[in-house]
């Protein structure tokens, strides 16, 4: 009877579509465990790891420095009129030191690299998928994870912190252009109150966060491209999917992040 | 190019006995969400035997290609090849295995941002020889593919022919005793593919190497079985000098490599023998193979 099969195959397309997806968890998570083991046994790929972070960090600094000057200064003219009228225009820069070093910086980074590299990472394994270029390694006897994925998620952790840095005083260099102009506040006042604001905690969670999203972003990436099916189009598949992978998981990540780090430097 | 920080260890080699198969499948399965693709098939390669997978598209020969040289692991059924049960390697084993194979992809499966010197000499750098050896050897190859001139160029200014002859000399240039060759002829034209022939006839007469061939052209197939590469002269010359012999009397004085042909069809081994029994078969199917190369 058509309408019993149709009550017996759903639950079974669930269950089917449920495993799947437990499935893609537990390859993708060993696949991130077999790139950091590969770190502690021979052969290495430090060339391969250099070029990887010139591509990663050099590559990215252009939409790093453009975005945080951007940032920098619409959090200015943002938090700028509320302490206008409290009287406290010198607080500007606590505000926006904290803002940037804490949570804009690694997440607003983090994002625009995952965007920029997550991509790039996946259509290019991807591609290298789809023309047997990984099997043709294998076929030559060396381990396609160990000199693809193991040198982009070194370097993607490596580098995610430095761009970072760059984003942070580059977004307060843009927040106190802004704050020199709109509010005529002197470049000793701002930078004063911005350094001396970041308490030891705030640089732990500003750069913890990196390293840690970098990873996702990393392994997130080399995942997609690795395991892409379907030719072309599943090239296409891939590369979307690891930038809202990565971009969703850092998201979440952050989330915790903050609750735990918060709560270990008793904030 | 990037160098690794140490060689990888090698595996060590089993010692084949006399009359001991190179490669042996025994009642191989393989499936993907479509079903079965191949049906348990089972055969054995000598040591110094060019064997011939034909087959129509979609027969199954590249997974046979694959699963001989580990890229695929069988659902079910054995696979022994130079004595090791590669069905139970676990792949960091595997991949020191595929140091003593060689393999060249349909397409050629060239790494597209590296030169024809780097493609070829990817797995010297990986077994970390020293750059005036590579130099020499890399050379050496590409003369036998006849792309010395090419070694700086990158695959994307290559022809589909070149492109397979670089595919070619990567597998040889560390004179592997086994070599699988997937549809090397594939979307060639007729000369072009003559000419991979002649180079897989060098590679098998030359270095003494045991081939795995896929292919659907049955020409390939009698081109190895007919031919030699004949050293002295430095050409291909056919092996009884001025003539066509029969397969079957040549592979009985043992003095020429036995060649033999393996038909898929269904996912089941459809025939197996040499290329005069394809030639003198009354199958309908067989002589389809046959019609498609007149």
């Amino acid at each position: 009877m058509p309408e019993a099969s149709e009550t017996s195959s759903l639950p079974s397309v669930l269950g089917t579509a449920l495993k799947r997806q437990i499935f893609s968890v537990q390859d993708y998570s060993l696949l991130s465990l077999q790139s950091v083991f590969n770190l502690f046994t021979p052969p290495q790929y430090w060339t391969d790891t250099l070029e990887q972070m010139d591509s990663i960090g050099v590559g990215s600094l252009p939409i790093i420095v453009a975005a945080s000057l951007s940032i920098g200064g619409v959090l200015v003219l943002n938090t700028a009129s509320g302490f206008t009228r409290f009287g406290e225009t010198a607080l500007t820069g606590d505000a926006v030191s904290l803002a940037l070093v804490r949570e804009l910086g690694p997440a607003i980074t983090a994002l625009l690299v995952a965007g920029r590299n997550a991509s790039g990472i996946a259509s290019e394994l991807g591609s290298m998928v789809v023309t047997e270029q990984v099997d043709a390694m294998r076929a030559l006897g060396t381990d396609p994870v160990r000199k693809l994925m193991t040198p982009r998620v070194v370097a993607m952790v490596a580098t995610m912190p430095l761009l970072v840095a760059v984003f942070d005083l580059v977004g307060l260099f843009g927040g106190f252009i802004v704050a020199y102009f709109t509010l005529r506040l002197g470049a000793v006042q701002f930078w004063t109150r911005a350094i001396n604001v970041l308490e030891f905690g705030d640089l732990v969670q500003g750069f913890v966060k990196p390293v840690v999203f970098a990873f996702i972003i990393g392994t997130i990436g080399c995942y997609q491209g690795l395991r892409v099916r379907g030719g072309t189009q599943g090239v296409g598949r891939a590369t979307t999917s690891a930038v809202v992978i990565s971009s969703v998981l850092v998201l979440v990540a952050d989330l915790f992040l903050a609750k735990l780090l918060l709560y270990i430097f008793q904030k | 190019m990037t160098r690794p920080s140490r060689p990888a260890p090698m595996l060590e080699m089993h010692t084949l006995v006399p009359g001991e198969p190179l490669i042996a499948f025994k009642d191989v399965r393989i499936g993907f969400d479509q079903g079965d693709v191949l049906r348990g098939i089972s055969f054995e390669v000598s040591p110094g035997e060019t064997k011939v997978f034909l087959g129509a598209s979609g027969s199954g020969k590249t997974l046979v290609m694959k699963m001989a040289a580990g890229l695929l692991r069988p659902d079910a059924g054995r696979i022994w090849v130079m004595g090791h049960n590669i069905t139970e390697m676990p792949e960091k084993e595997l991949l020191d295995f595929r140091r003593h194979l060689g393999f060249v992809f349909q397409e050629g499966a060239l790494f597209d941002s590296m030169t024809v010197a780097e493609n070829v000499s990817f797995r010297l750098r990986e077994e970390n020889i020293d750059d005036a050896e590579i130099d020499k050897r890399v050379r050496e190859v590409l003369q036998f593919v006849e792309l010395e001139p090419a070694i700086d160029k990158y695959p994307a200014e290559l022809s589909g022919g070149m492109r397979r002859r670089v595919s070619i000399a990567r597998a040889l240039v560390d004179k592997p005793p086994l070599v699988f060759y997937d549809s090397p002829t594939a979307g060639l034209d007729p000369v072009t593919s003559q000419t991979i022939i002649s180079l897989i006839l060098r590679g098998r007469d030359l270095q003494g190497v045991t081939s795995l061939l896929a292919t659907h052209r049955v020409q390939d197939a009698f081109g190895l079985a007919r031919y030699r590469f004949d050293e002295a002269a430095n050409r291909v010359v056919a092996r009884d000098g001025n003539g066509v012999r029969s397969l079957r009397s040549e592979e009985d004085d043992g003095s020429f490599p036995p060649t033999h042909v393996l038909v898929l069809r269904d996912g089941q081994i459809y025939f197996e023998g040499t290329t005069d029994e394809v030639l003198h078969s009354s199958d309908d199917y067989l002589k389809k193979f046959l019609a498609s190369a007149e």
